[in-house]
């Protein structure tokens, strides 16, 4: 370090001269300024910020050949000059970094309406969604959901059901029997035999509801098939009555069709309900109103025929060991590739049956 | 009886139209007469010829042995619950269902015998039944015809006759009457309101049932006596006696739905039943909703097949003799008889459904299907029915149900063709017995459980890629490669795979699982350890694991096969099992040397048991 008073070389100290310390502002800002990408900020940094051999580094080491007393303002000045360069550069190194980002983002786009499955997807069959939905109503009401066999002794699914050997409608249920003839095991025809059951072997009141596979000796073909599910409701309790029933099947069928259509009860025979009706609900695509104008859904109907309802028979108490002049019930059975036919415009009902998965995706989980 | 019948009368040609729209050939006058009453009136006659018979007619129940022609030509043995129509010579018709070829009416007859009776509906059910022959009169007779009818209609016949053919009734009408009296039905007035929900006053009750032709006796008080509803004010109970032609209204229950149902179903009002808190699905019933779930999830698209399967489907499916799944249960009147068993297992619809599916272009498919299988029972005995008059007794209820087939539900997926799918160019992957026995873990992760797996060779499998399934040393399923040979016979590509398991058997086992325990999560790091184990070739990778973690204990958080080499550096007969031990205690960061010891005391454990050796 010089000693006060020696002379000092002009060259070095002329570069902490105000307009030295300017000059070399000006020539850093251009220079960041001009930088078009990173790699050269980062050039621009070790020629004019923080390289040996940048103006401003050598000028700060210049500092100390000042005489004291000059060192302060020179050392004020430098330190100005220093923040307004790196102020600059900061600057320039976001607003690049940002382009850089920027453009690697560009280029790493796709297009993302190529195929992206590799997992292949699977679906739930149609009646076994509807059957969920179905019951879930029910349970939400508070029944409960029974099971039965499907080979079933003809007492259950005929006799305890007000149809003994001889009667005539059992002639229309195209039984398929089990061999050896005579043993009185069959497959069932409906899903009744689980209101026997469940009257059996649960304590009173009863509410549940069965759904499940039944079979009738039908050959396959587009209206037909040999299977097919049902749904069975029953509820039997003190002072239950028809007017429960017609509420009961109002809530199920706004639930399964929609709301504000209303339901409507037709006289009709079963040997398991007395008085009997048949469910119609009013058609969900022309909302009843097709008169006039034609509907495919419900044939111009205006109503489409959900089911069998009815009081349960007093026979049919009696067989179950409940007393028909303290209980009554209520029954309902419904068929559920009819519901699923309308509810998604299945054509041929042996869709249902043949496995092929360009039917069955489409349902996907929840139907 | 009527005498001088023309022989060339015939009925107007309005008459026949009528007859033959309803689906009734015009023959001659005397049997379309008979017809155009039955249609009319519901009453079914039979007209004689006189000139055939020998002697009078009587009804009387068929001797055994007897044989009679009916009017079809089938000659018919005759049972002894038989009705039959007989005069001096024999039956000469079958009562209420079909006359006799002997004595019918012909171009030449000029004198008839007409009958027209009422017969037991039941009676002639079992006739019809029995002889197979449903006619227009039996299946009026089945259903209840007006027993006060059949004077009625023999008029009518007769006055047909006379008028359309001139013949002359002869004198001495027959009426043999076993009618019972007409019962009356006790109609409590409340009935009709206990059962439709809304009142209906007495003289509507009335009114309605007079509509249907009913007769009242005056109310009766009957106080009490359990009427359901009784309150004071309907303790009126009327007398109901119904006409005739109304067999079926036998009980309160169908009076009441005369009057329901006359005022009108419209007019009952809308309630609902306060129901007691129900207890929602049970545990299996939910639990079976989440296999689907999870196997739609995993890409499996559910059928629901026909379970009808030939008699040959075991052999199809290769199965031994003795194998359980041959007890198959066998229609007695099959739709078809190629498909007159019930199936034993899922697989045989799932291989129908894939062959059908591959047959119209989908050839990568993941199929599965939940659903009952039959297995007949061994030595079984036919019980007779209850009475359905009353509750049966808890024997008769079990009798009735140990005579069924077991019919345990199963769950049963098909993979064939394409696992995944390629994207972009990639090929995908084939579907291989990992991915069966992986939807097998699905299923059973699904109830909570986790099945144990070993080496089986049950058919339909290929023995040497068959997983068989167990859970608590019980089996309840297989899983793998189809066997060859069976893939080649029922037409699925080579190298399909599926698994099967007993649902029932596992969701028994999942009810008495306890609740799920929670893990402890620790939060200290985990110390990482691989070996690699050389093991002769035929001990199983699950017992070389089972033989680590053992070894490991309780410091071993998971256990990672992570490769699997066979050649010649390992030597013929053996492979090398790369495994990654993951270390860690839940209340100290382990030190190396912890972690070491834990290691090679699993490798121990392996050496021990499996003849491993650490890989040099």
């Amino acid at each position: 370090m010089p000693a006060p008073g020696e002379t000092v070389d002009p060259s070095r100290v002329a570069s902490l001269d105000p307009d030295q310390l300017a000059a070399a502002v000006a020539a850093a800002r251009e220079s960041i300024s001009a930088a078009a990408d990173l790699d050269a900020l980062a050039a621009v940094r070790t020629a004019h910020v923080q390289g040996d051999a940048a103006p401003l580094v050598r000028a700060r080491r210049d500092l100390g050949a000042l005489a004291r007393e000059e060192r302060a303002d020179a050392g004020r000045r430098h330190n100005a000059a220093r923040a307004e360069v790196q102020a600059a550069f900061d600057a320039r190194l976001v607003e690049l970094t940002a382009d850089r980002d920027a453009r690697v983002l560009r280029d790493e786009v796709v297009d993302v309406t190529l195929p992206v499955t590799r997992r292949p997807r699977g679906a739930r069959h149609p009646l076994t969604a509807l059957t969920d939905r179905i019951v879930d109503v029910f349970v939400a009401m508070g029944y409960e959901v029974a099971e039965g066999p499907e080979v079933e002794h003809d007492w259950f699914n005929f006799e305890a059901l007000n149809m003994p050997p001889d009667h005539p409608a059992r002639s229309e249920h195209d039984t398929l029997y089990v061999e050896p003839a005579g043993s009185g095991r069959l497959l069932r025809t409906h899903t009744s035999p689980v209101q026997i059951r469940s009257l059996l072997s649960r304590p009173l009141p009863v509410y549940v509801v069965a759904p499940g596979r039944t079979y009738r000796n039908d050959t396959i073909d587009a209206t037909h098939s040999p299977v097919f599910g049902q749904l069975e409701g029953l509820a039997v309790d003190k002072g239950i009555t028809m007017a429960d029933l017609r509420g009961t099947l109002s809530v199920f069928a706004e639930a399964l069709f929609g709301s504000g259509l209303s339901t409507r009860l037709r006289p009709s025979f079963f040997p398991f309900t007395e008085p009997s009706a048949e469910l119609d609900v009013q058609c969900f695509a022309c909302r009843g109103e097709a008169a006039g104008q034609p509907c495919r859904v419900c044939s111009d109907e205006g109503w489409i025929e959900i089911g069998g309802c009815g009081m349960v028979d007093p026979n049919v108490l009696r067989a179950a060991g409940v007393d028909p002049t303290r209980y009554s019930g209520f029954a309902f059975g419904m068929g559920l590739e009819r519901a699923a036919m309308f509810r998604h415009g299945v054509r041929e009902i042996r869709n249902f049956v043949e496995g092929d998965v360009r039917f069955g995706l489409p349902f996907g989980i929840e139907g | 009886m009527v005498t001088g019948v023309d022989p060339t009368a015939s009925i107007p040609l309005t008459w026949a139209r009528r007859l033959s729209l309803a689906g009734m050939r015009p023959i001659s006058a005397p049997v379309d007469v008979t017809n155009a009453v039955l249609l009319g009136l519901g009453q079914p006659l039979h007209a004689f010829d006189r000139a055939k018979l020998s002697g009078p007619i009587v009804v009387r129940a068929a001797a055994p042995g007897e044989k009679l022609r009916t009017l079809d030509g089938v000659e018919r043995v005759l049972d002894p619950e038989d009705l039959v129509i007989a005069d001096d010579s024999g039956p000469v018709a079958l009562a209420g269902v079909m006359g006799g070829a002997s004595t019918e009416v012909s171009a030449q007859t000029t004198d008839i015998v007409l009958e027209s009776a009422h017969f037991d509906p039941i009676r002639i059910a079992r006739t019809a039944r029995r002889h197979r022959l449903s006619s227009e009169a039996s299946r009026r007779f089945e259903r209840g015809v007006d027993p006060a009818l059949a004077p009625v209609a023999a008029a009518v016949a007769v006055d047909l006759l006379a008028e359309l053919t001139g013949a002359r009734p002869a004198p001495g009408v027959t009426d043999i009457d076993h009618r019972s009296p007409a019962v009356a039905v006790p109609l409590p007035l409340g009935e009709a309101e206990r059962l439709a929900g809304r009142s209906y006053p007495a003289e509507v009750v009335r009114r309605r049932l007079s509509d249907v032709g009913c007769t009242i006796a005056e109310g009766k008080t009957t106080q009490g006596r359990g009427n359901p509803g009784d309150d004071p004010a309907d303790g009126d109970t009327l007398l109901v006696v119904p006409p005739s032609w109304r067999p079926d209204l036998m009980r309160a229950a169908d009076l009441v739905e005369e009057i329901v149902r006359l005022e009108g179903y419209d007019t009952i009002p809308v309630t609902l039943p306060r129901l007691p808190a129900g207890r929602g699905l049970t545990p299996s019933q939910r639990l079976r909703r989440a296999v689907g779930r999870a196997l739609a999830h995993d890409g499996f698209v559910e059928v629901l097949t026909l379970p009808f399967v030939a008699r040959d489907a075991a052999d199809a499916l290769g199965l031994a003799a003795d194998d359980p799944r041959r007890a198959a249960v066998r229609m007695a009147n099959p739709i078809a008889e190629d498909a007159a068993y019930l199936r034993t297992t899922l697989l045989s619809g799932l291989i129908a459904a894939a062959v059908r599916n591959i047959g119209r272009g989908q050839q990568d498919l993941a199929l599965f299907e939940a659903g009952l299988v039959f297995r007949e029972r061994s030595a079984a005995a036919w019980p007779t029915s209850p009475p359905a008059r009353r509750r049966p007794t808890d024997e008769e209820i079990a009798g009735l149900d140990v005579a069924l087939p077991e019919q345990p539900r199963h769950v049963a997926a098909l993979l064939t063709g394409r696992r995944e799918l390629g994207v972009l160019g990639g090929t995908g992957r084939a579907a291989d017995w990992a991915d069966a026995v992986d939807a097998a873990h699905l299923v059973a992760e699904a109830l909570g459980l986790s099945l144990t797996v070993t080496a089986g060779d049950s058919m339909p499998w290929h023995p040497g890629r068959c997983a068989r399934l167990s859970i608590e040393g019980r089996l309840v399923g297989s899983a793998g490669e189809l066997h060859p040979r069976v893939l080649a016979d029922v037409g699925l590509p080579p190298r399909s795979v599926a698994m099967e398991l007993d649902l029932d058997a596992l969701l028994e086992v999942a009810a008495t699982t306890p609740a799920v325990a929670a893990p402890t999560i620790s939060n200290y790091p985990p110390a990482d350890r691989d070996v690699a184990l050389v093991v002769p070739t035929r001990v199983p990778v699950a017992e070389v694991t089972a033989a680590l973690r053992d070894g490991a204990g309780e410091l071993l958080e998971s256990l990672t096969l992570f490769d699997v080499f066979e050649g010649a550096q390992v030597g013929p007969g053996q492979r090398s099992l790369a495994f990654g031990l993951r270390l860690r205690a839940d209340d100290r960061t382990l030190t190396a040397a912890e972690a070491n010891a834990a290691r090679d005391a699993a490798v121990a454990a392996a050496a021990d048991r499996t003849g491993a050796t650490l890989r040099a």
